[in-house]
């Protein structure tokens, strides 16, 4: 199989069908799910049968219909902090390699300062402070993680920004965003696609978490991390049903990572092999 | 040139049979080449880029760079196929038997490790000598090779000498393992003037006093003149003709031999540009001074470039040539002095000039390659000038860009595609049509033939000589090729150390009396003689005494 004019090997195919799958179910999820996820449809813990595929959790709601609405805001919401930090770390880190001198130096220290704060700690005490609604959750999460990708959108631009095309740009007399724009972007999408699948899973694996700790993502809504939380009594029953939601979390990460790998490989070996 | 004492069959030491190489697309970068190297013959290969000169050297190692493979024919080093060998067998032939000399010393050398050390890994890891026998060797390589202080050269780390001893100092790790045969790739091609004449009299000597056969690969057919025994002419992989330098250089019986030995040629001889009175002058420097950081690149610098005319700054690297463009355009702030434009100063800086100052100075680069945007098609790199400085309808930029494409003689229909799948000289074409699409007074020319090769470059000076003399544009002209300058410039400046030594009419600083340094740089320039090197030589040894 080929991509692009690149071989695709069979971890990234696999990776790639992983993603279709976790996609598709996020986007048509009402209109596959065999029940509501809210309703309560039999006794709790049910065990797994024929109607209910992965048994009923403990107030007898059907397992597989949560997962798959569970689906739509554990993906939902990653995608939207990962494309909220690309956004904010591209244009500052452009800005700081593109303009130099103090304006770099003030956001770069901005940026370490950021950095210098577990994220995790961080997350709670913000989250704890201004509430755990859905918009706050994100943008706190969207700033943090805009810090690693202005790092890397920095280091990138610094290099085009040598480069004498854009030199001549900034000859010409052409503004800040023309250069991020055109001639610095287009020449940084291979790196920074890499970072967004990177980025993603992290911040998918980082609502997980905080769902799991009771700062995520709030009842009656449910993702995949919560409903870890919701079902982690049962393992000391024996009983799989957490593996359910924390099996999903490990395929669709790894999954992402997988083609993520593909992805740096393709890069770097073109880079290389360019005189 | 054979040494008659020695058995005829020893003699030939090493035998390239049809060679052919490969690269993946199953295209033949060398196709059906076959040589013939004696002990202590010099076989010159010459050729452009991409005539497949480093590749045959590489072969002679049993090498492949990248992903090339060699496809057929057979390499003979003294009958053994090294084809056949295994792996291990071609380790211990490398660098032991066929050593390679890079042509960037500074990228050969590993930048954290002694070069001492690394002159000694050779034969220590071969196991041909013992630590102190490979130190003496080495030092004594040091002193064959003239470095300064030779016993204690060695200590210092790569960073720590100049670009014309590092290359001396490979040409001691090549040396090494007392190599029967060595492969020197264009080991001069990075050097300056003045320094190549040294580093090549070295090697010269280095080969005559150990007897080495080697293969000389260059552009230069005159570097290749002062070493070669024979000559090889090579063209997209594929021999064109053989035989002795001077028959190469005086009988080239095919067309393309007479094609580069006559371009060559060209250069040597003063062409008859008149330095008529022009106009009073568009673009003015007065005593422009520009600093990184503590080193005072440009010291109060003063030139002039007027309409029609070409001014050409000549220095070797690192005497501030560049920088003085980048202080004129206002890349650099200029310290003391001030930049006119038709009378008016401009701001220090980039940031505080006005469009229209912007306009009227361009500047074309060294490197085509890193000068165009890969990501954006010619048209939208030409037709951006012309949007952005005359606010031109997106039809009458397109019409523009036609036009300009014809003016430096590429095809209309390029405007769709994009720059990376040019040759550098189709490139430096869509540069020069950038600078010309914002109608300038005055182009900056930073080397835009260096990176080119012989006839390539020569076609682009045609170009920007006929543009000048259809649109009157004034060339400041920055480059270290003596034979250029010579060609085309009006008036001349000679920078060294960031001052001009020497400024005036191009005829008059090539004609006596010369400045010392003048001088100097201009007798270091390779002549189509095969006699030049040794006679230049000679006649600084007489000097001197």
């Amino acid at each position: 199989m080929k991509l692009f004019g690149h071989k695709v090997p069979f971890t990234a195919q696999l990776g790639m069908v992983i993603i279709f799958i976790n996609a598709f179910v996020a986007i048509f999820g009402p209109w596959i799910s065999p029940f509501d996820p809210t309703d309560m449809v039999g006794d709790s813990w049910a065990d797994a049968d024929a109607t209910y595929w992965l048994g009923l959790d403990n107030l007898g709601r059907d397992i597989l219909s949560r997962m798959i609405d569970g689906a739509r805001l554990s993906i939902g919401l990653a995608l939207m902090i990962t494309m909220l930090s690309f956004s904010i770390g591209i244009v500052t880190g452009f800005t700081a390699a593109v303009m130099g001198k103090w304006v770099d130096i003030i956001l770069s220290r901005i940026v370490d300062l950021l950095l210098s704060l577990p994220t995790l700690i961080f997350a709670f005490v913000v989250l704890s402070v201004l509430g755990t609604d859905i918009p706050v959750l994100v943008v706190t999460l969207a700033v943090l993680d805009s810090t690693r990708v202005f790092r890397l959108a920095r280091s990138v631009a610094v290099n085009i920004n040598a480069l004498d095309f854009v030199e001549a740009a900034r000859l010409r007399g052409e503004g800040l965003w023309w250069i991020i724009r055109k001639e610095i972007l287009p020449n940084a999408v291979p790196p920074l696609v890499a970072e967004f699948g990177l980025r993603f899973s992290f911040a998918f694996l980082f609502i997980a978490a905080l769902s799991f700790l009771g700062i995520g993502v709030q009842p009656p809504d449910a993702d995949w991390g919560s409903m870890v939380r919701d079902y982690r009594d049962m393992i000391s029953l024996d009983g799989i049903q957490p593996l359910y939601p924390a099996g999903a979390i490990a395929l669709l990460t790894i999954g992402i990572n997988f083609v993520v790998d593909w992805i740096l490989a393709v890069h770097s070996n073109s880079t290389t092999t360019e005189p | 040139m054979a040494t008659p004492d020695i058995h005829p069959n020893h003699d030939l030491i090493l035998q390239i049979d049809h060679l052919a190489v490969e690269v993946p697309s199953g295209t033949r970068i060398v196709d059906d080449v076959s040589l013939e190297l004696r002990r202590g013959e010099v076989l010159g290969l010459i050729g452009e880029s991409g005539a497949g000169k480093s590749t045959i050297g590489l072969a002679a190692l049993h090498y492949g760079r990248g992903a090339c493979r060699i496809a057929g024919g057979a390499i003979l080093l003294e009958g053994v196929d090294l084809r056949k060998l295994d792996p291990v067998a071609c380790r211990n032939i490398r660098g032991r038997r066929v050593a390679y000399i890079a042509q960037s010393a500074a990228a050969a050398f590993n930048p954290a490790i002694r070069i001492i050390d690394q002159v000694m890994e050779g034969p220590l890891w071969h196991g041909l000598m013992n630590e102190a026998e490979a130190r003496a060797w080495a030092l004594e390589l040091f002193h064959a090779l003239d470095l300064p202080n030779p016993d204690t050269f060695g200590d210092r780390y790569p960073h720590q000498v100049s670009g014309g001893q590092l290359q001396r100092a490979m040409a001691a790790m090549a040396m090494s393992c007392r190599p029967d045969i060595l492969v020197l790739d264009e080991p001069t091609t990075a050097l300056d003037v003045t320094t190549q004449i040294e580093v090549l009299a070295l090697l010269k000597k280095l080969i005559r006093d150990f007897n080495t056969a080697a293969l000389y690969i260059s552009h230069d057919l005159a570097v290749v003149a002062q070493v070669a025994d024979r000559i090889m002419v090579l063209r997209h992989g594929k021999m064109v003709e053989t035989g002795p330098t001077s028959q190469i250089l005086l009988a080239p019986s095919m067309d393309y031999t007479h094609a580069l030995v006559a371009e060559r040629k060209a250069a040597d001889t003063l062409s008859v540009i008149s330095s008529e009175r022009h106009d009073k002058p568009v673009l003015e420097a007065h005593d422009v001074t520009g600093i990184y950081g503590t080193f005072t690149a440009v010291k109060k610098v003063s030139i002039s470039v007027a309409r029609g005319e070409t001014v050409a700054v000549v220095g070797e690297s690192g005497s501030g040539k560049s920088s003085l463009a980048r202080l004129i355009v206002g890349l650099l702030p200029t310290k003391t002095g001030a930049v006119k434009l038709h009378g008016e100063t401009l701001a220090p800086a980039l940031r505080q000039r006005n469009l229209d100052t912007l306009r009227k100075v361009q500047l074309i680069y060294q490197q085509p390659d890193v000068a165009l945007n890969p990501h954006q098609t010619i048209g939208e790199i030409i037709g951006r000038p012309v949007a952005f400085y005359f606010n031109r309808t997106p039809a009458e930029v397109k019409a523009r860009v036609a036009e300009l494409l014809r003016l430096v003689g590429l095809p209309e229909d390029y405007a769709g595609r994009l720059s990376t799948a040019l040759s550098g000289g189709q490139k430096q074409r869509i540069c020069i049509a950038r600078a010309l699409a914002a109608e300038p007074d005055v182009i900056i020319c930073d080397e835009p033939t260096s990176a080119l090769d012989q006839l390539v470059a020569d076609e682009i000076l045609k170009l920007l000589k006929m543009l000048q003399d259809d649109l009157g544009v004034g060339y400041l002209f920055i480059t270290h090729d003596l034979g250029i300058v010579r060609r085309i410039a009006h008036r001349t400046a000679v920078m060294l150390k960031g001052e001009i030594v020497a400024q005036g009419p191009t005829a008059e600083i090539f004609a006596p009396p010369f400045h010392p340094y003048t001088e100097k740089l201009l007798s270091s320039v390779p002549e189509m003689r095969t006699d030049w090197l040794d006679e230049v030589l000679t006649k600084r040894v007489a000097t001197a005494r």
